[in-house]
């Protein structure tokens, strides 16, 4: 019987909101999917579309990108410019062929740990329904 | 503003050459970047301080070497005192606007002098172009109707044949030279004030404003190009809407990075692409392709393209530039315009529009885009 396919999501995560929230869950002992490789960035708004990018043509089924809630940016204003790139990068892959729902930006709090693990189940969930990275064999891109 | 009708005795290019003369002797300005003509057929932005040079200058010639945007930047950026007339077509203004808000340019003492583009042609193609003077004759006859054809034996550049904001527009235009909709012998010109005056302009009989014709023939144009356009894009997007034709689009590509370098929006002193982070060690090259079998050389390809539309296509003002630059025909700038078209509506922005609307990137709303990153309602 063929393995079942195991998404594997690269996540980055703002230090203050969501990385925080991850610690959370990890010391609230509250258990999630282990398909997921965190990048901890100091803000969601660092964050350059390249690197999301590189992920997906590399083969990431999934791209999670966490940062503080609207309103509570550590350095006041960096997930609105996030949220700015996030609807540029998504509405280019969608002309370009690619699967924008890949693509998940998430607010996430220090104080969310529950709702970070519900989130990493929820991405695999529905990564499972997708499938595989279509270009995850590709190497002529 | 002064609207003025030029009596140019069927010879527009003279009747331009000396109002860009009048302009260099009356101080208006003290130096002008014009398109000049060269001997091998071609013509290429300079920069003119003497009067007498300006026999050369050819700003009607269908061809847009580089967008010269570029050039002014390079001419206002750093220490620039002395005044610059910039004679440039609406995409290169447009070009001009987006480096301004972006700091890369400035106008504090320079003028747009804004001429209307007839269309522009490969630049290799009109060198070979049998009877350059007869071809531009042609141009110019069709002017007056709006009618933009390219003539025989000739074909546009992609970008011009699909433009549909070929006349320059905006209140950073100082001067507009129009053609377009304009009574052939005729040369119609707007100036700001102090230019009309330099310039010893009457203004045009009544009623005030750009001759009868010139909305019409305009609106003609517009129309015809628009037409193009969308048919360029859904024939485009046809072909790239899904990965395999994405693929097959790129396939040729030799990651050479010129539409990168002759891109005028692409101002980066260091393109991430040229830094270290693309410096990979050998054995990571290794690592890609035990992963995935086999790894394309030299890498990231797709991602340089990817990338450059994550951080220039809001601003992408259609001059096509990169296509001509192209060594393996892609047609980069009507993918980069097509795309640019829809991060673009998302904003509701028009790249080159006015100095006033700060560029997507350069601003946020905290009402905007309200339900992306919210927990999704179960």
């Amino acid at each position: 019987m063929a393995e079942e396919f195991e998404p594997r999501i690269i996540a980055f995560l703002c230090n203050w909101c969501t990385y925080t929230g991850a610690d959370l869950a990890g010391t609230s002992r509250i258990q999630y999917p282990p398909n997921i490789r965190i990048i901890r960035l100091m803000c969601s708004g660092g964050l350059d579309p390249v690197y999301v990018s590189k992920a997906l043509l590399e083969g990431a089924d999934g791209v999670l990108i966490g940062g503080c809630h609207p309103g509570d940016c550590h350095y006041q204003s960096g997930n609105y410019k996030a949220r700015r790139r996030v609807a540029i990068l998504q509405t280019i892959l969608q002309q370009m062929g690619f699967d924008p729902d890949r693509v998940w930006l998430r607010w996430i709090s220090a104080s969310e740990g529950q709702y970070f693990a519900d989130t990493v189940s929820a991405m695999v969930a529905a990564l499972k329904e997708k499938g595989p990275n279509p270009l995850k064999g590709v190497g002529a891109i | 503003m002064m609207d003025a009708l030029i009596d140019t005795h069927n010879q527009p290019a003279l009747a331009i050459q000396g109002l860009l003369r009048k302009l260099l002797e009356s101080g208006a300005v003290e130096a002008l970047l014009v398109p000049m003509a060269l001997p091998a057929g071609n013509t290429t932005p300079m920069l003119v301080t003497d009067p007498a040079a300006l026999d050369q200058a050819q700003p009607l010639a269908p061809l847009l070497p580089i967008n010269a945007a570029r050039a002014a930047s390079q001419l206002t950026l750093t220490g620039h005192t002395s005044k610059l007339g910039l004679v440039l077509r609406a995409c290169e203004i447009r070009a001009l606007v987006e480096l301004v808000k972006f700091q890369q340019a400035k106008l504090d003492n320079a003028l747009i002098i804004g001429i209307d583009c007839l269309g522009a042609y490969p630049v290799a193609d009109w060198q070979a172009a049998p009877d350059r003077e007869k071809a531009l004759e042609q141009m110019l006859a069709q002017a007056p109707g709006g009618d933009l054809a390219p003539v025989a034996g000739l074909e546009f550049r992609e970008a011009c044949r699909i433009c549909e904001q070929p006349l320059p527009e905006g209140p950073h235009v100082a001067l507009t030279l129009g053609l377009v909709g304009v009574e052939s012998g005729q040369l119609y010109v707007q100036a700001r004030d102090d230019l009309a005056q330099a310039l010893e302009l009457t203004p045009a009989v009544t009623p005030a404003g750009a001759p009868a014709g010139r909305k019409a023939a305009c609106d003609k144009l517009v129309a015809t190009r628009t037409q193009a356009r969308d048919e360029a894009f859904a024939a485009l997007r046809a072909r790239t809407n899904s990965m395999d034709g994405l693929l097959a689009e790129f396939s040729t590509c030799i990651r050479c990075h010129n539409c990168m370098t002759n891109c005028p929006i692409c101002y980066c002193r260091e393109c991430i692409f040229h830094t270290p982070t693309f410096e990979h060690e050998s054995q990571l090259y290794f690592q890609w392709a035990e992963r995935k079998g086999s790894v394309r050389l030299l890498s990231d390809t797709l991602l340089f393209h990817l990338t450059r539309l994550n951080h220039m296509a809001t601003s992408c003002v259609g001059c096509g530039v990169c296509t001509e630059a192209c060594p393996v025909d892609i047609p980069v700038g009507t993918l980069f315009r097509s795309v640019g078209q829809q991060v673009q509506a998302i904003f509701d922005y028009h790249p080159g529009r006015s100095l006033d609307d700060a560029a997507p990137v350069q601003e946020f709303r905290e009402d905007e885009l309200t339900t992306l990153g919210e927990r999704p309602r179960s």
